[in-house]
Parts: structure tokens; C-alpha cells; sequence
């Protein structure tokens, strides 16, 4: 056997591409789309650069199905652990910078540079989520002053399962600007990726079945926005909606489906733009999902002599 | 659909090739033995193909609201409390509370000695009450405790009696004293429509599967069903299938109708379907009946109505619009 035929990248040899296979990221495992149907992501200069599964309403509803097994497990977490995890996740996102400032750049036209700068303030958004989980019930929760013998507490507790339409712009910095608040809150994630550039959304997938989150917490669909958003809208199983990637037309009718069964809708609002998903973006991404729990602790018999202790 | 019940054993059998088969142990293990063998990987192969059939829109409606109208609606739980049952009969009798055109449930199927309360909490419907018996789901007692057990929930007012046949015996290759302790149950549970539990997941072979078939057929069993629901496997599309051959077979020879229970592991609409098609494509549109056919199952019921309302109303619905059992 001659050496040029051997494996590897004999100099002068020609090395055959290695292409990947995108796919879809449900229940902690990569699945095709059920219908088996692809389409052809391209980059802002009509080149292609890989074919994305193109979801159904099924693969839509296997989402959910997933997502809710996961919310009992997710939802109970400690605030703590769930912190721990999302840290993790943002080492894994800085063990895979290379990869995601290629993406990035690809899918959204930008310059190396540009893009490691989106990349690495995509990192420090999801650390800055992290640090959020086991501070968020002390800023928003507390004890109330109450007229009568008992303590009086609210307490912010998850909204349930949540589909989030991410940005259609702003492929990573944007997706991870609605994706963490969310699960940081302690909800557990639809997530329909960017129609157009929907790579490092799929990559996240990856990223998150190898750091401790568990399978369900975050499911990835792309494909056609409005066909997976439509059933997830009216999905009577589903407790919030994120339209941050909707326009206008599609955030109405996705609006009055969500209605029936009194969804929590978060409105698509000036701050989703590109260029804005730079700036500190404050807490309100992470209330939008909480709802706030309020219990009466009766703090013991008051008698004829006063209180009881 | 015929409702006469078949007199027990060899009577029914008169006059037809199989009326000397039970004359003895020897002819009875004979006939079982020459039965042919069960090609494995052809059976598997034809109970996955026929369940890849995709049914959408009209036939799905018929097939979920088909499959609504085929379930005993069961609780078999050491936990079991009245009030669970008197919700299961509520249950078995409005499925949807929000749809009155939803189809009741065959029957519950509960231990007998909650079969009384069971048949109060469906009183005035056509629902039916099925209760397990002969020492459920292990069968390892002695045959005169089995009777007392038939006859109570029969007292108790029973329409449908759940039996187990002893698999030890069965093994053991007495299959006299099976065939003869189904006849003696039979002959207990008087009006009561008789099912005949073989826990399929304890008899090793399709073979088995297959000889125990007729052995119940045989011994005058109004159903074969799959399994108690209490051991690793039960019922398998391909053992259904398997049985669903048996009673075809049967009914060519003798002209005796006998239904068929799969239970245990059914828990989607998808699954439910499969075995609709099974039946249809092998045992024929005469078993598509809740006469002849039954699912024994608990969460499935939730998931058929789900898929219900998706088709009533075009949205997935959710746990959240169904009962929790």
C-alpha cells in the first residue's frame, strides 16, 4: 500500500469534506424531523452551508410531551443546582468558542472578529442567567405585612412549559437571550429556532446534551417559524409563549391562538433587535415567566392573654 | 352480533372435528403438539408491518372512539379504596365529562371484592362489571379457593369473570389439568362471560402461546387474553396476533366465536391502533366489536381522549383536561 492512499492528510492529497448532519434536539436525544424533510440553510450571500431538519407540527408536539416530563425534575431543582448547570453549560459554550464563532459568522455575515465578539458575550449572557436562579426569589418574593396573626410569603415558582420563538436576526446572542431566562426561571423550553440560521441554535443542542442538563429542559426545533409556531400556540399543554422572533402579522395570529387557553404571551418588544441584545438585558425576560405563589403561615393561637409565644 | 354464550367444553364441540381432542391427556397433548409451529421472525415481522399502517382523519375518529368503546377500564392495585373505584366507574360511564358524545367504556375490571361497589357505580349504564379471580394474577391456589373465588364475585354480580390458568402446570406439560380447571371455572362463573388469562411473558415460546390458545378455546373460554398486567412483558403485538390466528383458526373449525383481550402495555392511541388494524387484517371486521374485542388498560384511555379532543377541536391538548387516576 502506497502512503498517499493511506488515511489521513497525506500532503498533496485532497481530504474529502466532512459534512455534518444537523438535526433536531428533543428529550436529550438528536433526532430527524418525523417528517423527514430537510431545507437549505444558507449564509446572508446565498451560499449554502448545510441542510437543517424542517420540523413538523408532530415533532412540535413530541417537544412538548418531552418538555413536560422534564418540568417536574427541572422545576424541582434546587435554585442552586440549577445554577451550578447553567454554569456548566457556559464552560461547554468556551470549549466550543472555534465552532460557534465559525457558525456565527456564517450564518449571520459577520468578520471572525465580530463574530467571537457576539460569541463571547453570548457566554457571559448565559453566566449572567446562571448567577440569576438562587437570587431571582429574594428580588421578586418576600414576606408581605399582614393585618392578622401569620406570616404572609410570595414566592416566585416556574410557569411551566414555554415555547419561545428566538429572534430571526441574532441567531446565537439573541437565541440565548431568550432561551436562559426561561430555564433559568425554572420553566422548560419549545425552543423554534431562527428560520434562516438556524446552525448554532442546532449546535447548542449539542452543547447542552453534554453539560448535566437534563434531557427535555431545552428542546431545539427549526424549520418553517410559522408551521411549528401555529400548533405550539394553541397546544393546550403548553403555559407560555415567548413571540420574541415573531413579526408582527405572525405575533397577532399567534396571540389569539394562545388565547383559548389563557397562555402567559410575552409580546415581541423594541428591545428585540440585533443590535440590542448587546445591552444588560435586566430581569424582565426572567419574571415574564413566573408566577408568583403567595402562602398564610398562621403563626399560632393569639388568647384572651395575647400571642401564644 | 350473536350474544348466545357457548356451552363449556367438549358439549360445544360436538359433531365437529375437535370434539374427541379433550378425551384424554394423551389425545389432548397429541392434538396440541401437532399443531403447527409458529414461524417466530414471520409472525414478528407481519405484526410490525401491518402496524406501520397509517390511519388519519374519519378512520381515526372511528378507530379512537372504536377503541374507547373496547376498554376495561381497570384498577387491580393492593391499593385499590372504594372511592377509587366508584371514580373509575364515573369514569367508565362519561370518559370526557365535557363531551357527551364520547362512547362508554366496555367495563371496569376490578378484584372481587370490589365488584359490588363497581356495579353501583355503573348502575344504569351498559357498562359491565369484570372481576379477576382464581387467586390473580399468580393463579397458586388450590382449585377449590379458585372456585370460591369465581363464585363470590359472581354473587357479587359479575358480568365478566378474568381468570388465570395455572402456568406451572402448563409447563410442567399437564395440560389436562389446565384444560380441565378452565372447565371447572367455567362451570363456576354460570352467565358471566369467561376470559382466560395466559400471562403470555411467563409461557417462554410462541408455541406455548399458540397451544395454550386452543386449550382455552378447547376448554370453553368466551375470550383469551394476553396477561395480567403484572409481569415484565405483556401483551405484544405479535402475541396478539398470534392469538388472533388461534381464534380465526377456531372459529373455522367449530363455528364458535371467541373474543380476544390484550392487556397490559397499551398506553397510547398509536398502539391502540395497531391493534385494531391486527384485528381487522386477521381475525376479520366480526371482531371489530366490543363483544369480541377488548384493550385491558388504565392510562390508555386518557391519551385515546386527548387524541379525541385534538380531532375535535384542532388543538393538542394536554394531562391537564383529563382525570388523573
Amino acid at each position: 500500500m502506497s502512503k498517499e492512499s493511506l488515511g489521513g492528510s497525506a500532503a498533496g492529497a485532497t481530504r474529502l469534506s466532512v459534512f455534518k448532519t444537523y438535526k433536531l434536539y428533543v428529550g436529550g436525544k438528536f433526532p430527524r424531523s418525523e417528517s423527514g424533510r430537510v431545507y437549505e440553510v444558507t449564509d446572508p450571500k446565498g451560499k449554502w452551508l448545510a441542510n437543517a431538519p424542517q420540523s413538523s407540527r408532530k415533532d412540535a408536539r413530541d417537544a412538548v410531551v418531552a418538555a413536560r416530563k422534564a418540568f417536574g425534575g427541572w422545576s424541582g431543582a434546587t435554585a442552586y443546582n440549577r445554577g451550578q448547570v447553567l454554569y456548566r453549560v457556559a464552560e461547554m459554550l468556551e470549549g466550543r468558542r472555534e465552532q460557534f464563532v465559525r457558525e456565527v459568522a456564517d450564518a449571520e455575515g459577520l468578520s471572525k472578529s465580530k463574530a467571537a465578539a457576539v460569541v463571547d458575550a453570548t457566554v457571559d449572557r448565559w453566566v449572567w442567567y446562571a448567577g440569576w436562579t438562587d437570587k431571582i426569589a429574594q428580588v421578586v418574593g418576600g414576606a408581605n405585612p399582614v393585618a392578622g396573626p401569620f406570616f404572609n410569603l410570595s414566592t416566585p415558582e416556574p410557569t411551566g412549559v414555554v415555547t419561545v420563538v428566538a429572534p430571526q436576526e441574532s441567531s446565537f446572542l439573541g437565541l440565548v437571550s431568550v432561551v436562559a431566562p426561561v430555564i433559568a426561571a425554572g420553566n422548560t423550553a419549545v425552543v423554534i429556532a431562527s428560520e434562516k440560521a438556524p446552525l448554532p441554535a442546532l449546535s447548542l443542542g449539542e452543547v447542552l446534551a453534554t453539560s448535566d442538563v437534563p434531557g427535555g429542559v431545552v428542546n431545539v426545533l427549526s424549520g418553517n417559524t410559522r408551521e411549528i409556531a401555529l400548533p405550539l400556540a394553541a397546544h393546550q399543554d403548553v403555559n407560555g409563549i415567548d413571540l420574541a422572533g415573531a413579526d408582527a402579522e405572525l405575533a397577532k395570529e399567534l396571540e389569539i391562538a394562545a388565547a383559548d387557553n389563557l397562555k402567559r404571551v410575552l409580546r415581541p418588544q423594541a428591545v428585540d433587535t440585533d443590535a440590542d441584545f448587546t445591552v444588560s438585558p435586566g430581569t424582565h425576560r426572567l419574571t415574564a415567566f413566573l408566577e408568583t405563589k403567595t402562602v398564610w403561615h398562621p403563626t399560632g393561637s393569639l388568647g384572651a392573654s395575647g400571642a401564644a409565644y | 352480533m350473536p350474544t348466545t354464550t357457548p356451552p363449556p367444553g367438549k358439549a360445544a364441540l360436538t359433531g365437529t372435528p375437535l370434539a374427541d381432542v379433550t378425551a384424554s391427556a394423551a389425545t389432548l397433548r397429541r392434538f396440541l403438539h401437532g399443531l403447527p409451529g409458529v414461524d417466530a421472525v414471520g409472525l414478528e415481522a407481519r405484526a410490525a408491518s401491518l402496524g406501520t399502517r397509517s390511519i388519519k382523519t374519519t378512520a381515526k375518529a372511528y378507530a379512537i372512539d372504536l377503541a374507547i368503546s373496547m376498554i376495561d377500564l381497570t384498577t387491580l392495585e393492593g391499593a385499590d379504596t372504594a372511592g377509587k373505584v366508584r371514580a373509575l366507574g364515573a369514569k367508565a360511564v362519561h370518559p370526557d365529562p365535557t363531551d357527551r358524545t364520547t362512547p362508554r367504556t366496555a367495563a371496569v375490571c376490578v378484584y372481587p371484592d370490589m365488584v359490588a361497589t363497581a356495579k353501583e357505580a355503573v348502575a344504569g349504564s351498559d357498562v359491565k362489571v369484570a372481576s379477576v379471580a382464581t387467586a390473580f394474577p399468580a393463579g397458586r391456589a388450590a382449585l377449590g379457593v379458585k372456585l370460591a373465588d369465581v363464585r363470590d364475585a359472581v354473587a357479587a354480580g359479575a358480568d365478566e369473570i378474568d381468570m388465570v390458568i395455572d402456568r406451572g402446570a402448563f409447563l410442567a406439560g399437564d395440560y389436562m389439568k389446565v384444560y380441565e380447571e378452565i372447565v371447572a371455572v367455567k362451570e363456576a362463573s354460570a352467565q358471566a362471560r369467561l376470559k382466560v388469562i395466559f400471562e403470555t411473558g411467563e409461557l417462554s415460546t410462541y408455541d406455548n402461546i399458540r397451544r395454550a390458545s386452543w386449550i382455552g378455546m378447547l376448554a370453553g373460554a368466551d375470550f383469551i387474553k394476553t396477561s395480567t398486567g403484572k409481569v415484565g412483558v405483556n401483551a405484544t403485538p405479535a402475541n396478539t396476533l398470534l392469538m388472533l390466528e388461534a381464534v380465526r383458526d377456531f372459529r373455522a373449525q367449530t363455528g364458535v366465536q371467541v373474543g380476544v383481550k390484550p392487556a397490559g402495555g397499551i398506553r397510547t392511541t398509536k398502539d391502540a391502533v395497531k391493534f385494531l388494524v391486527l384485528v381487522n387484517e386477521t381475525a376479520g371486521a366480526d371482531w371489530l366489536d366490543n363483544h369480541w374485542f377488548r384493550f385491558g388498560a388504565s392510562s390508555l384511555l386518557n391519551d385515546l381522549l386527548m387524541q379525541r379532543q385534538k380531532l375535535a377541536t384542532g388543538r393538542y391538548s394536554g394531562p391537564d383536561y383529563v382525570t388523573v387516576d
